[in-house]
């Protein structure tokens, strides 16, 4: 028997005998011998762990891993606390189900009510669910909910979201009937009067991201405003929650619906996955958001305990009318992202998000110095990441940086003809100086 | 379990505690007015704990308490297959040359990464008996979600998307199916299931003859959630092909069949896997799962993109699929769980894997046999890997179905699915999975049996169920009455 599989063969004689079987095959006489597969599946045989982990391993190696990265576009290098891992790791909270028997799922359903308080906190809004599959999904779902409570069929987004975000959206809502306008940039940033003219009484909302896919703030005040200039229409904003710490709140402007990625919260790149969505709404929308959402209560002793709440939304109870169909969602990685604001706390994520800023400044300016880039965007306010033209071409310039180990910016021209010869270069807070300098210094002998 | 710790950290919290540690600032700093306007800048705090990193420990730790997983006890949720998750895995997917890739990292320096997601793509494709399988969608309902676009695509490329509006779902169904049929844009022709939870086929044949032109598709679970095999599997494939639709496959309950049969070979065009079921990725309370789309050979053009594709001895990612259904979340899927799927598939082979199907099904028919004296079984033949009973049979104390759960906890046991499929009164859904031993399963059978017992000599015990819990049963309309979604304190 597998080493994972208790039984032995005597046991199974008896589990046989006990049921009035002769053998196993007699358990699957209710498939169709015509369907039946024969032979052994063309996948190899089993492996000893030693094999496995070579094997594995060796998988690994293959990649080039643990670059010095300057690459952001979506995904970003982060400082992950141990203690992260050690927590997600207990088996309690990583092989537990979803807690639908809350009486032992306290602990599960506590960190949920941790995420939303501190989600809630961070983006100036009243009700976060209890994850989402990714940023880019939590926009789609943001615009289909736009959609539903406001009956109209138009959403405006902004380029500034990025391609791989509109591109989500569009497969994930268009089949629902709904039309994606993408607004226009002016000098990397969402162009405000281009906006303003394809707003209307039949236009859901306006979907903007900011810091958005070029690193670049958005003037959020003026879009809300564009946004809102018809009394129905939805404001939803995208963001990076670990730009909070020193970014005001998108609730704070305004905002109807606040969604983004929290794989900056501590998540490693891990190529692309599990991340973390959030969704972020004030409290007149919660029964019209999609997922978990955890509420506080008492037990039959009276004492405080959290239990899943308003599951009537959801698919399980609604089937056919539910506006998500969002079942299993992040909750292992929405607890790594808890534990992650509580170890860096209202300091730290300051702290982190000054230093990312700093840093990334630091690396635009002895850039921009050496004349040989040019600010894409000259003037427009940055956070961790900016868009940068070179004289030399960015692909051998990216070639030459990895021979260092160094993984260069985003190559816009890949996705962007209009932006051809660009590169986007994001710097956290784990950047030096001298990974900085050094990085300046290849770039420039190019 | 420990003692009823009940803090949430905001309550651990003391102003002006670090938990954490930053180098220091190594660039000339600036103010901050001259980066960012200040109209931009946050004024005040967020409102984010401070606490120490031993209270984070200590607090997470005591949280976790309260919980309770696979590996301390049996979790027989049927439709769920909570079997054990190899350590193994858990430190293959934090291999350093894997949780420091960057995703838009060139393809030249991830092609590790690139192997192994091909290489399980072939191996999940030959276990179902698909042509290739897409590793993009995150979860099982969002790769439902991804079989219905494919199953779009295909009738828009043969001109009949317009007419073909519905997908036929089976009233027994799991409910992302219709959810996900309407989410995708579809309208649901609900089919009548029998007694034994199988599709009626003449049900089907009145909605097929009902919508002529109109079927996209159906969505079938087979096993059934019933934990039984359709036996008229071919001739509702056959059906459904015959009016044009094409026949998707809900894997939910592939761990009953590996080896065994596959759904390609039963009719089916389109299906989705549960990783974090059948290949035994960690639930992790509620995600992050997997679910990877396989589909037959001419539906390989509608797959999302990029896919993985081999030239030579080089790994691509291929971008540049005109009749792609496109992209259905960031960069290529859930990889820290694909690394964990392709651990567990290696480990098991092609003989470790029908093996577990076979003793998920022994299993599930033994438990099944043992526990029929005392509860209602509606159908009682023999089942896959799961199977449904109806509750208590001496109901003459009113005892319902979920008092047996919540009394289950009193015993230090996970309940089983309690209250569907939805089309058995009280219905109990038990699935014991491979690798449960007889002793775990005659230990859960007896406690079963006792509650039983109880239900009629001791009826109160069940009714204020559990007692034995960090906490009792929750008052769950209050929750939705005076919704306190964010701590308050």
């Amino acid at each position: 028997m597998h080493r994972y599989i208790p039984s032995t063969s005597a046991e199974q004689q008896e589990l046989l005998k006990s049921i009035g079987a002769n053998s196993i095959e007699d358990l699957f006489v209710d498939i169709p011998s015509n369907l039946r597969f024969k032979g052994d599946l063309n996948i190899g045989e089993g492996l000893s762990e030693l094999e496995l982990t070579k094997h594995i391993q060796e998988l690994a190696n293959k990649n080039e891993s643990g670059l010095t990265c300057f690459m952001g576009a979506g995904a970003y290098d982060h400082f992950s606390p141990s203690v992260i891992n050690h927590i997600a790791l207990r088996q309690e909270f990583f092989t537990a189900y979803t807690p639908y028997q809350p009486e032992i799922s306290q602990g599960t359903v506590t960190a949920i009510f941790e995420f939303q308080t501190m989600m809630s906190r961070l983006t100036g809004m009243e009700v976060t669910n209890a994850s989402m599959y990714d940023g880019q999904t939590a926009t789609a779902e943001a615009v289909a909910l736009a959609c539903e409570n406001t009956k109209r069929s138009k959403i405006v987004v902004s380029a500034g979201l990025g391609k791989d975000t509109i591109e989500v959206i569009k497969t994930a809502d268009e089949t629902k009937g709904i039309e994606i306008i993408v607004a226009p940039l002016k000098d990397g940033a969402t162009d405000i009067e281009a906006t303003k003219a394809l707003m209307g009484d039949d236009v859901a909302g306006l979907v903007v991201k900011s810091p958005n896919f070029f690193g670049i703030v958005e003037d959020l005040g003026a879009l809300e405003a564009v946004a809102h200039s018809d009394k129905k229409s939805m404001f939803i904003v995208n963001t990076d929650p670990s730009s909070l710490g020193i970014l005001k709140a998108p609730g704070e402007f305004g905002a109807d619906v606040v969604v983004g990625e929290a794989q900056t919260l501590g998540i490693p790149m891990s190529f692309g996955g599990p991340y973390l969505g959030f969704l972020s709404v004030n409290k007149k929308l919660v029964r019209k958001i999609p997922g978990r959402v955890v509420g506080q209560s008492t037990d039959a002793e009276g004492n405080r305990a959290f239990v899943l709440t308003l599951q009537a939304r959801e698919q399980h109870i609604r089937r056919y009318k539910a506006t998500s169909n969002i079942c299993s969602n992040q909750g292992l990685i929405m607890l790594m992202a808890t534990i992650y604001m509580s170890l860096m706390g209202e300091q730290g994520l300051k702290e982190v998000a000054t230093q990312s800023m700093q840093k990334a400044h630091y690396a635009y300016e002895k850039l921009v110095a050496t004349g040989k880039f040019k600010p894409m965007f000259p003037g427009k306010p940055f956070f961790k990441e900016f868009a940068l033209v070179a004289d030399a071409d960015v692909k051998k310039i990216n070639e030459e940086l990895l021979k260092s180990g160094i993984l260069g910016g985003y190559e816009l021209g890949k996705d962007y003809a209009e932006y051809g010869n660009g590169v986007l270069i994001a710097v956290t807070e784990k950047r030096t100086k001298e990974e900085i300098d050094e990085l300046v210094r290849i770039m420039e002998a190019i | 379990m420990n003692k009823r710790y009940n803090k949430v950290i905001f309550e651990v919290s003391s102003e002006g505690r670090k938990g954490y540690s930053l180098p220091k600032l190594d660039v000339e700093e600036k103010s901050l007015s001259e980066l960012m306007p200040s109209d931009l800048l946050r004024e005040g705090n967020v409102g984010l704990p401070e606490v120490s990193e031993f209270d984070v420990v200590r607090h997470y730790t005591n949280l976790s308490k309260l919980n309770y997983g696979v590996d301390e006890g049996f979790y027989p949720l049927g439709s769920c297959t909570m079997k054990y998750n190899p350590k193994v895995n858990e430190d293959m997917c934090r291999l350093e040359g894997f949780t420091t890739l960057h995703p838009l990292q060139p393809e030249s320096t991830v092609q590790g990464a690139l192997e192994l997601m091909y290489d399980l793509d072939m191996k999940l494709s030959e276990i179902a008996g698909f042509a290739r399988t897409t590793l993009q969608p995150a979860a099982g309902a969002h790769g439902e979600f991804t079989g219905l676009m494919v199953i779009k695509a295909y009738h828009k490329k043969n001109g009949e998307a317009e007419q073909r509006t519905k997908i036929i779902v089976p009233d027994s169904a799991h409910g992302t199916n219709p959810s996900t049929a309407y989410v995708a844009g579809f309208e649901i022709a609900e089919v009548k299931s029998n007694d034994d939870g199988s599709v009626n086929v003449d049900s089907l044949k009145e909605v097929i003859a009902e919508n002529p032109g109109a079927i996209a598709g159906l969505m079938l679970t087979n096993p059934s959630t019933l934990g039984l095999f359709e036996k008229s599997i071919c001739e509702i494939t056959n059906l459904v092909h015959n009016a044009g639709g094409l026949c998707y496959y809900d894997g939910a309950n592939m761990n009953a069949i590996m080896g065994k049969v596959r759904p390609g070979d039963m009719g089916f065009d389109v299906m989705h896997y549960n990783l974090h079921k059948t290949m035994s990725t960690p639930h992790g309370g509620g995600g992050p799962g997997s679910g990877p789309v396989g589909v037959r050979e001419d539906l390989v053009e509608f797959l999302p993109t990029p896919v993985v594709e081999k030239k030579g001895d080089e790994f691509i990612l291929d971008y540049d699929r005109p009749n792609s259904i496109g992209r259905l979340k960031g960069f290529h899927g859930h990889f820290g769980v694909l690394v964990r799927a392709y651990a567990y598939v290696l480990a098991n082979g092609s003989d470790g894997l029908k093996q577990v199907s076979e003793m998920a099904v022994l299993n599930a028919n033994y438990m099944m046999k043992q526990l029929k004296e005392k509860y209602k079984l509606p159908i009682d033949q023999v089942c896959k890997h799961e199977f449904v009973l109806g509750g208590i049979k001496d109901t003459s104390t009113g005892i319902t179905t979920l008092d047996v759960a919540k009394r289950l906890l009193d015993f230090g046991y996970h309940p089983p699915t309690v209250y569907f499929p939805l089309i058995v009164n009280e219905a109990m859904m038990i699935e014991p999975t491979e690798t449960e031993s007889k002793e775990t399963m005659d230990e859960f059978i007896a406690i079963l049996n006792k509650i039983a017992d109880e239900a009629i000599s001791n009826p109160e015990i069940l009714k204020s169920a559990p007692q034995n819990t960090p906490v009792g049963r929750i008052d769950e309309g209050k929750a939705a009455k005076d919704l306190v979604l964010t701590y308050q304190g």
